[in-house]
């Protein structure tokens, strides 16, 4: 076993993954004798860290041999203590380990300083009490446990410099003694006497700040290499500068880099003291060895003033272009000194310098930059000084270098300076007056054919080209650059290429949008967000949870983990069994027992989350959504209804299901939204996406936020469209929606009215097999200039029929429509002929699909790309996402009890939560069940007393089973399937249907 | 002296050793492992034996084909712990007597028992010689008193 270890850990050291053994290490630590005991240690402390969750499995055996009377296990337990321990079990052994304090051998005591250093490090204040003991260490006959408190001292020194002023005497005596040679011969190194001892010393009584140290120790100081503590000690700087001297001119070469970086130290508090190793220094700087120079060069920055800035930045600047990867901090001090020289304006020499500098800078420091300096730079470019005047010379002068840069050859330069380039250009190419608008969109305009240039800088770029595409100029360039990005598939810079073209065509608005000069004027924003007021008060309203900021979720987390140190007591074996008993049996015969394990359960959980605590936390607030919402008593849903018939959106064939009509309702909400709300770009439309962002997660959004603030008409909108179907969000929204496109677009009727139509004109295109069964909202999924893509779903027995529309809406016609669908979750079949497709002028093509689930998952999403080619030539490509819930797929499954009491026992995969009861009947547990049963369309096979079983399948053959149990108000739901995550997803489903309710 | 991992690796990458005195994942682990040994065997001969990566300051030594490498915090001294990897290597030499690599691929338990009575939680221990030398002897001792023992046939 012990050789087997030892090889294990071989292997990880090999970086080949030995996971399996860390549980034998454990075991060995734990069971073997001394020699294997001592590899099960070691192997423990190589394989685990503290945070590993094993490790609590040692804790016994700690225990058990910290008590031991051999020494070395002994010795062993408080060596892995002192490695890691589980920060909650430190109460356990700590009365053990302060016993070890007085122990008889000093390797002991020396082990228990360094175990309670390292408790002091995890948890400081369980060690609190001990501090007295740690003087006794301090003040302990052997120099190896004195060494070892030091530790702690200069822990707790560091925290509290007042607190051991004290103890400086006793420091310093040590430190004479040290030095006087008075430790036993072993601890000299090379006949130093213990330096690291001596440096511990020194460093404690740096924080002491102790000025008296004579001459000697300053002697000492150089002598073990320590001169950090030393330049703070002002008396024995010039003594030291002239070892320093030495140490510069040294041959060898990390005594040269120590002087290097003595001289840094010294020269912040004297900088005259550099001046002797002028030369010296200059020599560094072309030393071989990089990390030389880094040190020259930060030695350099320390010694910047008025006089010399110029001359030191030419100096960086050379050997930056050799050796940027090693400067990289150095680097990023530099260019903070540049900018903060100029600012000073003192020391500047001048703005051609300035942005020829910054120009060397940006070229040379590349992409490697952080993103903040280009920043600080163009804040300062905007913000300016004191003086009109030179503002506007420096920001001329900036212009007309980078006009000359991107004459030349643009495409060497680094992303970050193009960005910074075209946001100068766009702001200040005003300023030359004989620089016309169009030649600097052409010079723009090439840059985003340039292959290089990544999509970020691409939409800096769209948007200084907006900025500059005023009174007409450069119209072609414009539109060429609008035709290209605006299919892009990239959604920021679609965006972008929408707000140049609408905001090119459209002067007035655009001098509002983007007043010249406006970086000055500072941006008002509303950080308290309280034009969410009205929408959180809906929402708490409608019983979403209010909202918890993260430490305080974080902290309600930790609470429920808090670990217990009280010993095991009867109530773990008791549930232990109760729930290996009731694990493989079927419920409804051994329902007391799992009752027990549920009962128990409960207990734990219930201190936190249980009904008193959460709802004391929220009543409050819902309280206070109650005030501000007139009519609470209206659920959400009926209210989405009330509007959604004064909008007129609904299609007039009823659909038989109620969560069709609320997919209806989102599907229309969002056509609505694309088509309506263009007419006011900035003002209330900006507040509807908001909240719309706010609710549905789905990157969706972005892009029909931008269709809706951009877009002049449907046919206008174009690009990719989710539409997303899960009618319980959209439920969740309809009604601030529904107010708010009332407010903007005063008659939403006309618009609606050619979706109708369109809608009614596609139902009579479905197939015939299709006639006799109910199909969900026919949603429009994606529309460009010529087509129109839109889809539907039917449930049929064993599978999920997709149907696609393809409308074509153009004069002519198009053939060789290439429709690919693809899912992660689902397998997709097509049902037709062949997948391409052909779409006659001002008529529908149908394609047809059949869909199976591969993997369940919550929401399930079909990713379809069509490319079509118009009979002049060109390619075209269109993308569209159809998102569907798991319960279209889900199918009652008719069983008997006996069946099911079989299956039950088969299937692995299952999952437990508890579920809120719909209690306004008198029946609780059959009216929820029905309302399950109706919306997932669940088979409920019994209802015994208090318990209920239910089963369904997922298409053909995957069942899933599931039991429920009325349990103190609360329905414990427990399913059980053979598939992988198709109980936790219908756990979800369950409960968005009771929550719905 | 807070010390934030020691690696052992051979002139052609090779790890021989490695310690963590901080809890850092795997992949993480292995990053470094990748970065330090590029870095220093990269080095020229005749450069500085310090390097500087992310926040850390890289001590490292070459003895014969052996790189030791150690990681401290900014604020240390770095000369102080070219010492300490000098003395782990002193008390490596005491233990095997003319250390090689090959000792330490051999026996990279002991080694890393030895280290364990040098440094401990990333600090120094116990820096003397004779003291190191004698705790490893006397748990060796039990060791071997043990085996015996073991083998002995029981009658």
């Amino acid at each position: 076993m012990k050789e087997l270890m030892v090889r294990a850990i071989y292997c990880e050291m090999l970086g080949y993954e030995a996971s399996f053994s860390y549980i034998h290490a454990i075991k060995l630590a734990q069971q073997g004798t001394a020699l294997e005991k001592r590899v099960g240690y070691l192997a423990v402390s190589l394989f685990l860290n503290e945070s590993h969750e094993l490790l609590l499995l040692l804790v016994n055996t700690v225990l058990k041999d910290l008590q031991s009377t051999n020494l070395i296990e002994v010795c062993m337990a408080l060596t892995v203590v002192s490695q890691m321990f589980p920060k909650d079990m430190i109460p356990a052994i700590l009365p053990l380990v302060e016993e070890k304090l007085n122990h008889p051998k000093e390797i002991i005591r020396r082990k228990a300083v360094l175990a309670l250093y390292k408790f002091y490090l995890i948890a400081p204040n369980q060690v609190q009490h001990i501090h007295n003991k740690f003087r006794k260490a301090l003040c302990d006959k052997d120099p190896g446990v004195m060494t070892a408190s030091l530790h702690i001292y200069l822990q707790m020194i560091q925290e509290n410099p007042e607190g051991y002023k004290d103890l400086t005497t006793s420091f310093v005596t040590i430190l004479k003694q040290v030095v006087g040679g008075k430790l036993p011969m072993d601890f000299n190194y090379h006949s130093v006497p213990a330096p690291w001892l001596q440096i511990q010393l020194l460093r404690i009584l740096l924080f002491c700040s102790t000025i008296f140290l004579c001459r000697d120790v300053a002697a000492l100081c150089i002598h073990c290499y320590c001169i950090q503590p030393l330049s703070s000690f002002p008396a024995i700087l010039y003594e030291s500068a002239k070892c320093i001297g030495n140490f510069v001119l040294s041959l060898k070469i990390n005594l040269k880099y120590l002087g290097l970086k003595a001289l840094t130290y010294v020269v912040q508090q004297h900088p005259k003291l550099a001046l002797q190793h002028q030369m010296t220094i200059i020599e560094c700087l072309d030393h071989p060895d990089l990390i030389i120079k880094r040190e020259t060069l930060e030695l350099l920055f320390r010694i910047t003033n008025a006089q010399n800035v110029s001359v030191i930045v030419e100096k960086m600047l050379d050997p930056f272009l050799k050796i940027m990867l090693c400067c990289c901090i150095i680097y990023t001090l530099f260019i903070v000194l540049i900018l903060f020289s100029y600012e000073e304006y003192t020391y500047a020499p001048d703005n051609e310098w300035f942005i020829e500098t910054m120009s060397t800078v940006f070229s040379v420091g590349g992409d490697m930059m952080q993103p903040d300096i280009p920043n600080s730079f163009l804040k300062l470019l905007s913000e300016g000084f004191d003086s009109v005047e030179e503002d506007r010379k420096l920001r001329l002068f900036a212009v007309d270098s980078y006009v000359s840069l991107l004459q030349g050859e643009p495409g060497k330069l680094p992303q970050r300076f193009l960005q910074v380039i075209s946001w100068v250009l766009g702001e200040y190419s005003y300023l030359r007056e004989e620089l016309e608008a169009a030649t600097v969109l052409r010079l723009l305009a090439k840059l985003l054919d340039m292959k290089s240039t990544s999509s970020e800088t691409k939409s800096w770029v769209l948007m200084a080209m907006t900025k500059l595409c005023e009174g007409g100029a450069g119209v072609s360039v414009t539109q060429e650059v609008c035709e290209t990005y605006g299919s892009s598939l990239d959604t920021v810079l679609r965006q972008r290429a929408q707000e140049l073209q609408h905001l090119s065509q459209d002067c007035e608005l655009r001098a509002r949008v983007l007043p010249r000069g406006a970086g000055l004027e500072p941006l008002e924003v509303d950080s308290s967000l309280s034009f969410l007021d009205g929408f959180v008060s809906e929402a708490l309203a409608a019983g979403a949870a209010p909202y918890k900021a993260p430490h305080q979720r974080q902290e309600e987390l930790a609470q429920a983990k808090a670990l217990s140190l009280e010993p095991y007591g009867l109530s773990l074996p008791i549930s232990m069994s109760s729930c290996s008993i009731a694990d493989r049996q079927s419920p409804t015969l051994l329902s007391v027992s799992s009752g027990l394990s549920t009962t128990l359960k409960l207990d734990g959980v219930k201190r936190v989350w249980g009904r008193e605590g959460y709802l004391s936390e929220r009543e409050p607030v819902e309280e206070s959504a109650h005030v501000e919402v007139p009519s609470p008593l209206q659920s959400p849903s009926q209210q989405g209804e009330a509007d959604s018939s004064q909008s007129q959106t609904l299609t007039p064939i009823p659909t038989p299901q109620p969560e069709q009509e609320k997919q209806q309702l989102a599907s229309s909400l969002f056509v609505g939204l694309g088509s309506q709300s263009s007419v006011c770009l900035m003002g209330k439309s900006e507040s509807t996406t908001q909240r719309f962002r706010r609710k549905a997660k789905d990157l969706a959004v972005s892009s029909l936020e931008q269709t809706s603030q951009l877009s002049q008409g449907p046919a206008a909108a174009n690009g990719i469209c989710d539409v997303e179907l899960t009618g319980s969000d959209m439920s969740e929204t309809s009604p601030t929606l529904i107010r708010d496109n009332g407010v903007v677009a005063a008659d939403p009727a006309p618009h609606e009215d050619p979706d109708k139509l369109k809608d009614l004109c596609l139902r009579t295109h479905l197939p015939a097999e299709f006639s006799g069964l109910c199909h969900s909202e026919i949603t429009p999924l994606c529309t460009n200039q010529t087509l129109d893509f839109s889809a539907c779903h039917l449930q049929k027995e064993d599978s999920l029929a997709l149907v696609v529309f393809i409308y074509n809406s153009s004069d002519s016609d198009i053939q060789e429509i290439l429709l690919e669908l693809d899912s992660d979750e689902l397998e997709v079949s097509c049902v037709c002929d062949s997948p391409v497709q052909e779409a006659r002028s001002h008529s529908v093509a149908v394609c047809q699909y059949s869909l199976t689930v591969k993997r369940p998952s919550v929401h399930v999403e079909v990713v379809g790309t069509a490319s079509y080619q118009f009979p002049a030539g060109t390619p075209h490509s269109a993308q569209f996402s159809y998102k569907l819930p798991l319960t279209s797929f889900i199918r009652p499954l008719t069983v008997s009890t006996e069946e099911y009491g079989a299956m039950w026992l088969d299937f692995s995969h299952d999952t437990k939560q508890k579920l809120t009861l719909i209690s306004d009947g008198q029946e609780p547990l059959t009216d929820t069940l029905n309302v399950l049963k109706k919306k997932l369309q669940l088979h409920v096979v019994e209802i015994i007393g208090m318990e209920g079983i239910v089963a369904c399948r997922l298409l053909r053959d995957q069942p899933c089973l599931m039991h429920c149990r009325l349990h103190a108000g609360t329905l414990s739901v427990w399913l059980r399937s053979p598939v992988p995550d198709l109980p936790d997803c219908l756990m979800y489903h369950c409960q968005r249907a009771l929550q719905e309710h | 002296m807070c010390i934030r991992f020691l690696l052992l690796f051979s002139r052609q990458g090779k790890l021989r050793l490695q310690k963590w005195f901080t809890a850092i994942s795997e992949r993480e682990k292995k990053k470094i492992i990748r970065d330090m040994t590029t870095m220093v065997l990269a080095r020229q001969p005749r450069t500085c034996n310090f390097l500087h990566w992310k926040d850390l300051k890289i001590i490292y030594k070459r003895y014969a084909s052996l790189y030791f490498c150690l990681a401290i915090e900014n604020q240390e001294n770095e000369l102080i712990a070219l010492e300490v990897i000098h003395r782990y290597v002193e008390l490596l030499d005491k233990y095997f007597g003319n250390v090689c690599e090959l000792d330490i691929i051999f026996n990279f338990e002991k080694a890393y028992f030895i280290l364990d009575e040098f440094l401990i939680g990333g600090e120094i221990q116990e820096t003397s010689k004779q003291i190191v030398n004698r705790a490893i002897e006397a748990s060796d001792m039990l060791q071997e008193t043990m085996e015996e023992y073991m083998s002995k046939p029981a009658f």
